[in-house]
């Protein structure tokens, strides 16, 4: 088997075990049943235990199977856990591009609102929460579909003259927000609104969404439809503030 | 060169803060230290003031240094800080007597019993705005004379100081044993349950009734005037401001005016509502409480409301229950259902606070039934949290002419968008965010801000405030007041409990 490796095979060993027994299994079980140091068979089970897979019961210590294993097949990530972990830099973000701030998690080839901060401009605005916004013609839809190798649809909804609506030139896109790590939206969704969005990534490389800015065009881009840099930096900063965050500690209430 | 920024120290519970904010009041840098939790005994909570001072110092070298800034850079300090904690120290030296006791500490429960039968306790509440307990200074104080040997002959000669947390920083700030300023702010003085709520003054019958003696006292100042000016890393700063934590959230909401009110929902959650320059005595179980005064001017009043269990019963649910594993993961299961099911959780863990004050009260699932999943009671555990607030909110309508047009919230919380709309629904008024989340630090920069014109007016505050998101009522009338009714009977069942059945945590214990 070349290429194989050791640590995920001890892994796979450890939870097969967990499933099969009756109930929760101290870690010297564990480290004899897999022939493992008690050392190795720990590191692997908090490992595990970070990522959701393994729970430990915080009375007798012992271990059994993590609630992320029954998740998976669902989302990425839970919609509420992702606004808690963004709200701290989302505000921010809003308040120092002046634009309003949309995080999004994947729903098919396209996004849903999981949050919503207005533009500080004493405006009333309304949040389009719990919406879903086409993943080829906004930058959040286009950042997800970017980082998840789902079938690009091959009717593409036109919206605007500018919607890529063929399959060529989405992929081409795709690409190049693979490349650059961000995404941009020139009208391509309502002809004078514009976005920037960048991924958020959580363990071990995992997009599990997108955050970003949108406005009016003439704000957010210049003449030539680049993005203002400033604006795309502090993107970029929050994405990469959120994304620390989700691979750190837990939500405190 | 005009100075750049206004510094907030947020001296809190667990931790102390130090944050620059710039014209605009956004957040420009923050340092933040945690102090030593001590635990005595059961019941007992002390920190360590010298501990705490040297934080301070610390955090705010750290955020100077963040951003290359110096004494210079800034307009003003300005103060929130843990209520109700007090401090005793000697005047010579600066050292603390012994270690401060912190509001949540309970020692003087028997005490308070005991003074609530000696003559003269039933004029308290009507003096101080506070019904008698061992949560406000003046019980904690007494303790501490009481208890600790050549105290209160120290204290009589003026040799010690009292004071709480802004006093202890604002006297070290400007100099400590170096002609240190011995005040303490208005807001945080009416915690203190010594102050009269009308005069604004130390109390007579108060402090007969406490056995203080006057010397050891700080001198009332308003919570928005310069008290003295700093020394080291904050040499010639002006000291613009104190506020009390709860009422530093009311201002850095903006809320100025009378019939504007926050909430902050943590653990525990605070109601404030602003009751302008007219002082509103409470019949119905609230505080009424100091809100802001700016120097020269009369006091803005507060009614407050506070509610022990609201995070905390999340908290629960999450380590007690183990039906989420995490906070934020409530709202996810509260919405694989449409409603509660008919099930309500009353949590009066310790007893029902403000309005009901019955301590005797212990918590219940109501309505349970065989059709009740883990989704109905994630509902019947956010929506406890909405009607909570609703009491306290009919508490204050109950008391006053005011009537609210939005709840401003901030805290960890409002990042449950299911539970903020539901709040809107039950109080049936706009529930609103605002984009700064830390609107006690806030509050605090604001204040010494506008004491030394940093900022011109309340009005350009205002302009500052920002709306981060909103909830409008959508729930109907009926369905509310059913809704409500069937809350009311599930206090009602909370009530009596452990007069009927004995204390549940002694027959725990004699297991």
């Amino acid at each position: 088997m070349p290429g194989s490796i050791q640590s995920i095979e001890r892994a796979a060993a450890i939870l097969r075990l967990l499933a099969a027994a009756p109930g929760p299994l101290r870690l010297t079980e564990i480290s004899s049943s897999v022939q493992l140091s008690r050392g190795t068979a720990h590191g692997i089970l908090r490992t595990l235990n970070d990522v959701g897979f393994v729970d430990q019961d915080r009375v007798t210590g012992k271990y059994l199977l993590g609630a992320g294993l029954a998740a998976l097949g669902g989302g990425l990530v839970d919609p509420n856990e992702l606004r808690a972990r963004s709200m701290n830099w989302a505000d921010p973000l809003a308040a120092r591009t002046g634009e309003a701030v949309r995080v999004v998690v994947p729903e098919g080839g396209d996004a849903r609102v999981v949050h919503y901060v207005f533009r500080p401009d004493h405006s009333a605005q309304k949040a389009d929460v719990g919406a879903v916004l086409p993943g080829h013609a906004t930058a959040l839809g286009k950042v997800l579909l970017a980082f998840h190798p789902v079938a690009v649809q091959d009717v593409l909804t036109f919206y605007t003259a500018r919607t890529l609506i063929t399959r060529s030139a989405l992929t081409a896109e795709l690409t190049r927000i693979r490349r650059q790590g961000w995404a941009v939206e020139r009208g391509e969704h309502q002809m004078d609104m514009a976005g920037i969005a960048a991924p958020l990534t959580g363990l071990g490389g995992l997009v599990v969404g997108a955050i970003g800015i949108h406005g009016a065009v003439d704000r957010l881009l210049d003449p030539a439809g680049v993005p203002r840099p400033r604006l795309l930096a502090l993107v970029q900063e929050c994405a990469r503030a959120v994304g620390r965050e989700l691979t750190t500690l837990r939500t405190q209430v | 060169m005009k100075p750049r920024f206004v510094m907030a120290i947020d001296q809190g519970t667990t931790s102390t803060r130090s944050i620059l904010f710039d014209h605009g009041g956004q957040l420009v840098a923050v340092a933040q230290l945690e102090h030593h939790q001590y635990f005595p005994k059961p019941g007992w909570l002390e920190h360590d003031a010298e501990e705490i001072w040297r934080n301070v110092d610390k955090v705010v070298n750290r955020v100077l240094g963040d951003v290359g800034a110096t004494a210079t850079d800034i307009a003003a300090v300005g103060i929130a800080n843990q209520r109700e904690t007090i401090v005793i120290w000697e005047r010579k030296t600066g050292k603390p007597v012994r270690r401060a006791i912190v509001w949540q500490d309970t020692r003087t429960d028997a005490m308070v019993e005991e003074m609530l039968r000696a003559p003269g306790a039933e004029q308290i509440p009507q003096l101080s705005g506070l019904p008698l307990s061992s949560y406000f200074s003046a019980p904690k104080l007494r303790w501490m004379l009481d208890e600790t040997p050549g105290l209160r002959e120290r204290a009589q000669r003026g040799e010690v100081l009292f004071g709480t947390m802004e006093s202890w920083l604002i006297w070290n700030l400007t100099g400590g044993p170096d002609g240190g300023a011995h005040v303490t702010d208005v807001t945080n003085a009416s915690r203190t349950m010594l102050m009269n709520i009308r005069t604004l003054e130390w109390d007579s019958h108060l402090l007969d009734f406490f056995g203080i003696p006057e010397a050891i006292l700080p001198e009332i100042r308003g919570s928005l005037e310069t008290y003295g000016t700093g020394r080291g890393p904050l040499q010639g700063v002006p000291i613009a401001a104190a506020l009390g934590d709860q009422q530093a959230a009311l201002f850095g909401q903006t809320c100025f005016s009378a019939g504007e009110a926050k909430c902050t929902y943590g653990t525990g959650s605070f109601l404030l509502l602003n009751t302008g320059t007219e002082l509103v005595a409470s019949t119905h179980g609230l505080l009424t409480t100091v809100a802001y005064q700016i120097a020269g001017e009369p006091a803005h009043y507060a009614l407050e409301g506070s509610i022990a269990i609201t995070g905390s019963l999340v908290q629960w649910f999450r380590d007690g229950l183990g039906l989420i594993g995490s906070a934020a993961e409530i709202e996810t299961l509260a919405r694989t259902v449409d409603d509660n099911g008919g099930c309500y959780i009353v949590p009066a863990f310790y007893g029902l606070f403000a309005p009901h004050w019955r301590p005797e009260a212990r918590g219940v699932i109501a309505g349970l039934t065989s059709y009740i999943t883990k989704g109905h009671l994630a509902r019947a555990v956010l929506e406890s949290t909405g009607w909570q607030t609703r009491e306290v909110l009919d508490a204050m309508n109950a008391d006053s002419s005011l009537r609210l047009k939005a709840l401003k919230v901030d805290g960890g919380m409002t990042s449950d968008n299911l539970l903020m709309q539901f709040v809107a629904d039950v109080l049936d008024v706009p529930v609103v965010r605002p984009m700064v989340a830390e609107t006690v630090s806030l509050g605090a920069g604001y204040a010494a801000g506008l004491a030394v014109g940093y900022w011109s007016d309340l009005e350009g505050l205002r302009r500052n405030w920002h709306l981060a998101a909103e909830w409008l009522p959508e729930m109907d009338e009926e369905r509310r007041e059913s809704e409500f009714r069937n809350w009311t009977y599930a206090v009602q069942l909370t009530l009596d409990w452990t007069s009927k059945v004995g204390n549940a945590t002694t027959r725990v214990k004699s297991r």
